[in-house]
């Protein structure tokens, strides 16, 4: 299990393309942001941890199909599944590379863009935990909207399609966190739900995309 | 006493829906008609929304019938999954664009009544926002159906996407709720209520709903129906061809 972390890692790292593109269209965004709504400080100010919630979850959308998509070409997918690690773990391993390279660099370098959007200083830290506590959950899930798509030949629509939808609850409770730290108002129940729902589908849904991964591979 | 398992053969659906489909339709077609012609022309304006109130009979059943639609997606992908009969498979894919149409007409009516009433079309509401992301889980599941060409593949992917999507729509409900205070009135219809809506109005709108419910039967059969015939053509031009 280590060995298939430190594999993915590396490849991701040394591949190119995975690892610093999320952080590049993150920061493309956040920066369009302000070309779009107009560079007043107070609206910005408004928006941000919602922006930059969104931003984390395209940055994170982007980089899902290929999750799978370059063991599957190869055909080390089919390895794996044969080896004695169970489908269930390779899935959770899977999720936990991508969030370490896309989860993982978004939240450390969200400071740097909410100051890009002036984002109240008490906002920091309430947006940075949310985005800690709601990544995971968007990689849990995306990787089931990959383990889905994995063997058509143009899913990088439909896995939008697909994952979009599913990422409401973690979207809102995250975004309504950020907003609320940012505002000074209480956020606990927000937090709560939000880590509710992570660890919920950490525990849950690996199940679900080692049962479809297995039908793709058939 | 036969078991509802027999349903399961295709041959035999087909016989049996044959045979009910008709009475189904048509009973759909007079309790439409009957309710519909009573909702609008025979029952009073109502004292403040006036005769806008009358869309009621097509918004309450189509909303009703397109969170039904996905309860019975989700049974008969349970039954897919569980016990492998296709009837069920095709049961599930045939009710989709039904149910999502039902949602479509949900919206649809409730933007033309709240257009006078709210004074908007669309509000960031809870009820409006939870059906605007069912219609989007309705998308998803159509899309993955149509994208996968292994018919098998299709099925036992669709019905995990159904059971998966079932609990983040119920998740998002809930979300949707605690993010947004809502502009929607309470229920219309509940079990538990000694007075759902004035009387004059509960009738014609009992005998819709039973129509869309009938409607939507009838649909699911018949697209079912014509999904087993495809899928067995496909099969005798496959044999011609090896033949």
């Amino acid at each position: 299990m280590i060995a298939l972390l430190t594999r993915d890692l590396r490849l991701a790292v040394r591949a190119g393309g995975g690892f610093g593109l999320g952080l590049a269209f993150f920061l493309i965004v956040v920066t369009l942001v302000p070309f779009s709504v107009g560079p007043e400080n107070m609206l910005l100010t408004k928006i941000a941890p919602g922006i930059l919630w969104l931003g984390a979850l395209l940055a994170c959308l982007l980089s899902l199909d290929r999750i799978f998509a370059l063991d599957w070409e190869d055909g080390s997918l089919d390895l794996l599944a044969t080896s004695p690690l169970p489908m269930e773990a390779l899935v959770s391993i899977k999720a936990l590379a991508h969030w370490l390279t896309t989860g993982l660099p978004l939240v450390v370098a969200t400071p740097v863009f909410a100051l890009l959007l002036s984002l109240p200083e008490a906002g920091y830290f309430p947006l940075v935990l949310s985005l800690l506590l709601g990544t995971p959950a968007l990689s849990v899930i995306g990787t089931f909207g990959a383990a889905l798509t994995v063997g058509l030949k143009r899913g990088g629509l439909l896995l939008s399609l697909l994952v979009l939808p599913l990422y409401v609850p973690t979207l809102i409770f995250g975004a309504e966190m950020a907003r609320r730290g940012a505002q000074g108002l209480d956020m606990t129940t927000a937090m709560m739900m939000l880590a509710g729902i992570s660890f919920g589908v950490i525990a849950l849904l690996p199940f679900a995309s080692a049962s479809v991964l297995r039908v793709n591979l058939r | 006493m036969a078991s509802i398992w027999q349903y399961a053969n295709p041959r035999k659906f087909i016989e049996t829906t044959d045979r009910i489909l008709p009475w189904v339709a048509g009973s759909s077609l007079m309790a439409l008609v009957v309710g519909l012609v009573w909702g609008f022309f025979f029952t009073p304006d109502d004292y403040r929304q006036g005769s806008t109130v009358k869309i009621i009979y097509l918004h309450v059943p189509s909303a009703l019938m397109a969170i039904n639609g996905w309860i019975m997606m989700l049974v008969a992908s349970l039954i897919w999954i569980v016990r492998r009969h296709h009837v069920s498979a095709l049961a599930a894919r045939a009710a989709a664009p039904v149910g999502a149409t039902m949602t479509v007409i949900a919206l649809v009516t409730g933007a033309i009544w709240g257009q006078p009433m709210w004074g908007t079309w669309w509000a960031w509401d809870p009820r409006l926002t939870s059906f605007l992301i069912l219609f989007l889980f309705y998308l998803g599941y159509m899309a993955l159906w149509a994208a996968i060409e292994n018919d098998d593949t299709a099925a036992d992917l669709t019905s995990v996407l159904c059971l998966v999507g079932s609990v983040f729509a119920v998740l998002s409900r809930y979300a949707v709720n605690f993010w947004n205070q809502g502009l929607h009135q309470g229920a219309s219809l509940s079990l538990d209520k000694e007075e759902n809506v004035a009387d004059v109005f509960y009738h014609p709108l009992l005998l819709c709903i039973a129509g869309f419910v009938l409607l939507f039967v009838a649909l699911v059969f018949l697209r079912t129906q014509t999904e087993i015939r495809a899928r067995r053509m496909r099969a005798l031009l496959a044999r011609e061809r090896l033949g």
